[in-house]
């Protein structure tokens, strides 16, 4: 087993931790978000880092991890998303009908109210790969539900009651609804689905009180869509200029252009900056839109009362194989580039990691890890080179470490070796190094490409990755898997598929396995262990201040391991595949862990039938096996915690 | 006499869908270039090798259909395996699903395609193509194809 390293051990630095309190919302969340008793959005934190300081359950005693109770959603399709905990209440979502419950945590998950909305089924053809749903936001006292449909309903968090509803797209023209949405002060924001559509995608701030629409930033588009300001918006550091949302499209392209933001989105309150990525162009045909296509495939950070952009990168320019950009981005303050004498910081940081020392998080408003419990600490030498980073895995096999203030690209490397798309990326440019061999323009229409790896499911979707300040590791859930892609034209009929291009989809080569969980150094660019999976790991992690990490697998295992190691100490069949992302929270002072199973998806689309060698012949089905010899669809919440002792 | 499209190889294995369909032996072939396309010989096989129209509806089904229907028409989570579906359906009753949509249980959708210009003028390949794999002469990888022939004859080879 590969021996763990710490670079990035010393985020003890507390340079961040004052937090700004414009607002009674926003400091609201930014206070509960430090209450690890509490799982208050989709992805833990406004920095995304699926990190809690909880430690009851440890390395020691996972092993013993039992159910506490389940709950069946009563639906069928892929649960993507998790649970929030708020207080005694827990908020549990599901794909359409987009059914929301909140359940008693005094009483089993007894169920307090269940709010279900009345949506026309003609939207669920027109969800490109199931009809997923990745969780509700809180916010002022209400949870925000994102249907499929598009409509965005504020429901009292206490009895369920509709507060208003807005419609933030229309699916007759493919637009719908898949994201969480993500509430900053008395905005909510949300995205919209439909790349697959044609759809040009934006991201629009709502006001948590009565619902009208506050601003709407396109991804292409006149500057006036797009809210990028010629002079002050910066793509590494220049000025981005004058409609640059249009200056790189042929024609009225970029109408029908992409670049939808059905990811995730993070929130810097000091910088008061909204982080998210934009997905692909449409079509998938790259012949049919020459140039770069600005500004699909877009890191945006803008500014979370105005929209405007400070800075934006794109990250993978005139994409030509569905690699959208919409991964998690995930916001940490730590040294760069990391101390280079890892010897003695490292054993240091162990030994005061076993002595009981607990990490401070640098999230803005984040608690000291159970600072009341915890003898204080020394203070560690604070490394002087801290800076505000974000941290993306993106789905085009690159992992991008930025400044998130500036914008700077400071780091991008492949995060499975797999990756040969590219060779690498320029770091002057920020543009990739195309392979001409896998590149599917350079090939042509009617040619199939071949061999080009990641797939486009990307080395990893939508699953977000969580990211311990205890190893300074991120721990990310990962495909490897390839593909042959051939373009062809398409013509564009409005609410109809906009695809153009055939791709077929296999094991990377060598590999018997479709999936790694991996832990990555973000400072260095390196894999630091990888556990292979069977399959594609499609769910969301969660790293504790226990120095566990945990995550679902698509044959339904929930599966702890040990952070620093990988080793793994535990798992549990659940009833279907888990594309749900883990959480964890107190109850009665007791740490729970809580799962939402229910395979589909694009995983369950991809997998469901078992992938095949490409070149292999007739009857090479179960070369590898498939899925649904493992599990079966079904909806279902699974609480897990430790015995009484 | 309709056009024979059996593959030697697989012959064998044919018998059952032969006599079904009223295809003959490849002796009497003249060829993929006599072939042409009818719901009782959707495809021409011939070494492994299809007829362009069959190749055609493995791209457009890898584009239109298998975000739904998984690879290759073996069913995913989401929708049923279609080269399974074409044991019991018939060329009208495919068009048919194809071009109304249907509305299944737990909220499983079939769109409809009747406005859908990737689909519809390719209609008879995306048949041809589920039909070879569902008769076993196609397997799951990208199929070897012969040239595209008289434009007219094959329907809507692109
Ligand atoms: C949005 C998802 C979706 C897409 C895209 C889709 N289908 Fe379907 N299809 C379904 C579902 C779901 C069913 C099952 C409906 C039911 O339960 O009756 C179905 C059923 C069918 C059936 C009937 C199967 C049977 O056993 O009766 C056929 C034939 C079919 N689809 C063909 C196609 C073809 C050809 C395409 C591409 C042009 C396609 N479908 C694209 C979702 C889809």
């Amino acid at each position: 087993m590969p021996q763990p390293k710490h670079q990035l051990i010393a985020l003890c630095a507390s340079a961040a931790l004052a937090a700004s309190t414009t607002g009674f919302a926003n400091s609201e969340l930014i206070e509960m978000q430090g209450d690890p008793s509490s799982w208050v959005m989709p992805n833990g934190d406004y920095a995304s880092t699926r990190f809690s300081a909880l430690d009851q359950i440890d390395t020691s005693n996972v092993k013993d991890l039992q159910v506490a109770w389940t709950f069946s959603t009563g639906v069928l399709r892929g649960h993507e998303g998790g649970p929030l905990v708020i207080g005694d209440v827990m908020y549990i979502h599901t794909p359409f009908p987009n059914k929301v419950f909140a359940l008693d945590l005094n009483n089993d998950g007894k169920i307090l109210w269940k709010y279900e909305p009345r949506q026309d089924t003609s939207v669920i053809p027109v969800m490109c790969c199931d009809t997923v749903n990745r969780g509700v936001a809180y916010g002022n006292g209400k949870i925000f539900l994102y249907q499929a449909d598009t409509t965005l309903v504020a429901l009292d968090a206490k009895t369920g009651e509709k507060l208003w509803s807005a419609v933030n797209g229309d699916p007759s023209k493919g637009g719908t609804g898949t994201s969480a949405p993500m509430v900053v002060k008395d905005k909510v924001y949300v995205g919209i689905s439909g790349g697959e559509f044609g759809v040009r995608g934006y991201l629009t701030a709502y006001d948590t009180d009565s619902g009208k629409q506050v601003w709407r930033a396109y991804s292409m588009g006149p500057d006036a869509d797009t809210l990028l300001d010629p002079e002050n918006t910066t793509h590494l550091g220049k000025p981005v200029g004058k409609d640059s949302g249009t200056a790189t499209w042929e024609g009225d392209q970029w109408k029908i252009g992409g670049g939808t933001t059905w990811g995730w989105y993070s929130y810097d309150p000091d910088l008061n900056l909204v982080y998210y990525g934009s997905g692909n162009p449409s079509t998938w045909n790259p012949a049919q839109r020459p140039g770069d296509n600005r500004w699909s495939m877009t890191i945006f950070a803008r500014d979370a009362d105005t929209g405007v952009a400070k800075w934006i990168y794109q990250m993978t320019p005139h994409d030509e194989w569905d690699y959208d950009g919409v991964n998690e981005m995930i916001l940490v303050d730590a040294p760069f580039p990391p101390k280079d004498e890892p010897e003695a910081s490292s054993v240091a940081a162990v030994t005061t990691a076993e002595t009981g020392f607990k990490m401070r998080s640098l999230l803005p408003g984040r608690k000291d890890a159970e600072e009341a419990a915890a003898p204080e600490p020394a203070p560690a030498a604070e490394p002087a080179n801290v800076r505000k980073l974000l941290v993306h895995m993106d789905r085009n096999g690159f992992a991008y470490t930025l400044d998130r203030v500036t914008g700077e690209l400071l780091l991008a490397e492949k995060y499975d070796p797999a990756v040969n798309w590219a060779t690498h990326v320029d770091m002057e440019t920020g543009r990739p190094q195309v392979v001409s061999e896998y590149s599917t323009d350079q090939n042509g229409e009617d040619v199939n490409t071949t061999g080009v790896c990641p797939a486009a499911l990307g080395t990893k979707d939508q699953q977000p990755a969580a990211y311990s300040p205890r190893t300074g590791l991120f721990y990310v859930p990962t495909n490897h898997v390839c593909m042959d892609y051939e373009p062809f034209q398409v013509s564009y009929t409005a609410g109809q598929p906009y695809v153009g291009a055939t791709l077929t989809m296999y094991p990377a080569p060598g590999g018997d396995h479709l999936g790694n969980f991996i832990a990555w150094d973000a400072g260095k660019g390196e894999i630091v262990w990888s556990n292979p999976e069977p399959f594609s790991v499609w769910s969301g992690a969660l790293a504790t201040a226990g120095d566990v990490v945990f995550y679902g697998t698509l044959e339904g295992y929930l599966k702890a391991v040990d952070a620093k190691s990988g080793e793994e100490l535990y798992r549990f069949k659940t009833p279907s595949g888990i594309i749900g992302n883990v959480n964890t929270y107190t109850h009665k002072g007791k740490q729970y862990v809580a799962v939402l199973s229910g395979l589909g998806g694009w995983a369950g689309i991809g997998m469901a039938a078992g992938l095949t060698d490409p070149t292999a012949g007739l009857g090479a089905v179960g070369a590898y096996s498939s899925l649904s010899d493992y599990t079966q669809l079904g909806g279902q919440l699974t609480v897990f915690t430790l015995p009484e002792s | 006499m309709r056009s024979a499209r059996l593959s030697p190889l697989k012959a064998a294995g044919l018998v059952a869908l032969a006599s079904l369909t009223g295809a003959v032996s490849a002796t009497e072939s003249k060829g993929y270039l006599s072939f042409q396309f009818s719901p009782e010989t959707p495809y021409y096989v011939e070494d492994g090798k299809v007829d362009f129209g069959t190749y055609n509806g493995f791209r457009r089904y890898h584009s239109e259909c298998h975000v739904c229907h998984g690879p290759a028409g073996m069913g995913s989570s989401y929708a049923p395996a279609l080269m399974k579906s074409m044991q019991v359906l018939d060329f009208d009753q495919f068009v048919e699903v194809v071009v109304r949509g249907r509305k299944g249980l737990n909220q499983q959708v079939m769109p409809s395609f009747a406005s859908n210009m990737n689909v519809l003028p390719h209609m008879n390949d995306i048949y041809a193509y589920l039909k070879a794999r569902s008769d076993g002469v196609v397997g799951v990888a990208r199929p070897d194809k012969f040239p595209k022939v008289r434009k007219d004859a094959q329907a809507s080879a692109n």
